[in-house]
């Protein structure tokens, strides 16, 4: 798998406009709320989490990336029904490691993409568990097969959206 | 100091952000109970996005009913077909059932207990969700302009939804039974065995709070036991799939669902409950033998000079009424005159259907006409057998010489077959 570690002389950095950078999570918010109630099986997907990480990772600027992560998180609190932040501080988090782990290395070709994905789908469950369980009081059990499973769902689905959201990236 | 700030820049900030998080959230878990303080920033967030799922939810139904109601009617006639017999079966049952109520009222009435009922359902139509398979909630189109209110019962015809956990003003966020934070008061409909219902963090229902000595078998149905002020007592809530030895001394039970939870279109929300206490139902009584009555094929009317034959040979045994019903009846049963007799008919029958009423003239049957309960004791409106009913009570009630029927006595509300006959006091006990 060819995850190659570049100077930050080779690395492009790319950025978005303000109606991709806002209209972009709105739209994975408003379908990660809708499709779920036409089709039940799409609830183990995470798109705020994929367009978390692919920001994230295109910006490759650890302020930006937690701040994008934070702003995601927080909004995906506000729609739900548990107090605001459990999400914020996960979202928080796989930004900022995404945006670090972009300026490091490359993550532009699918496998890396793949396996990126797959790690910090199992890092944001560990930190919303953590969170839940620990302050909220929620009574969660951890699942391995679940986190696995929603890992590699979310890491097909990623990559191909990532192909997607590339065509809106403008060279910084 | 600055050096090391500079140094650690994005560690500072991630930190503080973190940090702020955290704090917000501590806040929010001491005030568990006090939604208010992040209600105006849930509003935003839900007013952005649900105004995109309500259009989408009406663009969605329109299509469907356009494709349902002028292209895709294939079947429908086989489907009209079996709704119409499932309405004749379900009828039976209802009367049946209503049987059981009724008789239910009255005990309840006898020892003062009191009920709850469902006042004032409100359609609503579920629109999203909170898009988390780590929390079940979803959103419905009505809020606090439609009457919503904070923990309002959510049910279907087949069973509860949740509760309402937050009201917007055209929206309300709907916890659902299966999220791992609900909790619902349910019982086992044969063992009456009471416990609480949880959700699990996969969305499965588990029984908790019933002890392991105690019996429960797969498939018994689960009710609501109307203990957690939400739900009214006695909506089905789901049926036992698997029952296991637990910890603590506790079985563990799984339940489904009744409601389909994944696949909500449409919910009622109780807005209204009462708590009334029951009243012992005093109405007339409907019984399965007169629906069935009503279904059998009726006789056309009879020739005049059939009918006249017949009154003569009623009242050659100076019976009553000159009905053809009446005519094979105890000879000596009444003794009245032919007009204005009506006292000793049976003519509050309530079977309006039963086809046939008394001529108001002559009191012959008249097929088609609606016979109409009546206690006043007018001959126009009396009722005539239906043809198998008829048979049947010939053969079942039996002469009871030198008794009279007194218009008390006939006036009891009975179904039409066995209304139509003069009761006599003891007739009570003439089987049916």
């Amino acid at each position: 798998m060819p995850i190659t570690y570049t100077s930050g002389e080779q690395i492009e950095v790319y950025r978005f406009s303000i109606p991709v950078t806002i209209g972009i999570p709105l739209f994975a918010l408003f379908f990660q709320a809708f499709i779920p109630r036409r089709l039940p099986f799409f609830s183990i997907f995470d798109l705020p989490l994929l367009v978390t990480i692919f920001f994230a990772m295109a910006r490759r600027n650890p302020i930006s990336g937690l701040l994008t992560g934070a702003a995601i998180g927080l909004v995906q609190d506000m729609l739900g029904a548990y107090p605001i932040g459990i999400y914020g501080i996960a979202k928080t988090v796989v930004g900022f490691g995404a945006s670090s782990l972009g300026a490091k290395l490359d993550v532009e070709n699918a496998g890396a993409r793949f396996l990126v994905t797959l790690a910090f789908y199992l890092i944001h469950q560990a930190v919303y568990f953590t969170v839940a369980r620990g302050m909220v009081n929620l009574t969660m059990n951890w699942s391995w097969s679940r986190g696995v499973i929603g890992g590699l769902a979310n890491a097909f689905l990623g990559v191909g959206l990532y192909f997607l959201l590339d065509k809106l990236k403008q060279r910084a | 100091m600055e050096s090391v700030l500079g140094r650690y820049r994005n560690l500072t900030i991630l930190v503080g952000v973190l940090f702020l998080q955290v704090l917000g959230l501590a806040v929010q878990v001491k005030r568990s109970g006090d939604a208010e303080h992040t209600r105006l920033i849930r509003i935003w967030a839900v007013d952005a996005i649900t105004p995109f799922e309500r259009a989408f939810v009406s663009l969605q139904n329109r299509a469907d009913d356009l494709w349902k109601s002028y292209f895709f009617l294939r079947g429908v006639r086989a489907e009209n077909r079996q709704l119409k017999q499932q309405i004749e079966e379900m009828r039976l049952e209802q009367v049946r059932l209503s049987e059981d109520a009724a008789q239910a009222r009255r005990l309840q009435a006898l020892l003062g207990f009191k009920e709850q009922v469902i006042g004032k359902p409100l359609p609503a139509q579920v629109i999203g969700s909170s898009g988390s398979d780590l929390s079940r909630s979803i959103y419905i189109d009505k809020g606090s302009n439609d009457g919503v209110a904070q923990d309002m019962a959510v049910i279907t015809a087949n069973g509860i939804v949740g509760k309402v956990l937050r009201v917007y003003p055209s929206t309300s966020l709907v916890l659902m039974i299966n999220d791992q934070s609900s909790g619902v008061g349910v019982l086992l409909e044969k063992s009456r065995l009471q416990g609480v219902l949880r959700g699990t963090p996969t969305g499965e229902l588990s029984l908790d709070r019933v002890m392991s000595d105690e019996q429960v078998s797969p498939g018994e149905v689960v009710l609501s036991s109307g203990g957690d002020q939400i739900f009214p007592k006695g909506l089905p809530v789901g049926m036992v799939t698997h029952v296991s030895p637990g910890h603590d001394l506790f079985l563990n039970i799984k339940i489904k669902p009744t409601a389909d939870l994944n696949r909500l279109e449409e919910v009622l929300v109780v807005t209204e409950q009462q708590e009334s206490q029951p009243v012992a139902d005093k109405a007339t009584r409907v019984r399965a033998a007169d629906i069935l009555a009503q279904r059998l094929p009726s006789v056309p009317d009879k020739p005049p000079a059939t009918v006249a034959g017949a009154i003569a040979s009623a009242n050659s045994g100076a019976t009553h009424a000159g009905a053809p019903a009446t005519a094979n009846l105890p000879t000596n049963a009444t003794a009245k005159p032919l007009a204005g007799n009506a006292a000793s008919t049976a003519n509050v029958s309530p079977a309006p259907t039963s086809g046939t009423s008394q001529n108001p003239v002559n009191g012959h049957a008249v097929a088609g006409a609606p016979a109409t309960p009546d206690t006043t004791g007018s001959p126009k409106n009396q009722v005539s057998l239906m043809p198998a009913a008829q048979s049947n009570l010939e053969n079942l009630t039996p002469a009871r010489p030198k008794k009279s029927t007194s218009a008390a006595e006939a006036a009891q509300p009975r179904g039409s077959s066995a209304q139509s006959t003069p009761r006599s006091p003891d007739s009570e006990d003439t089987p049916h």
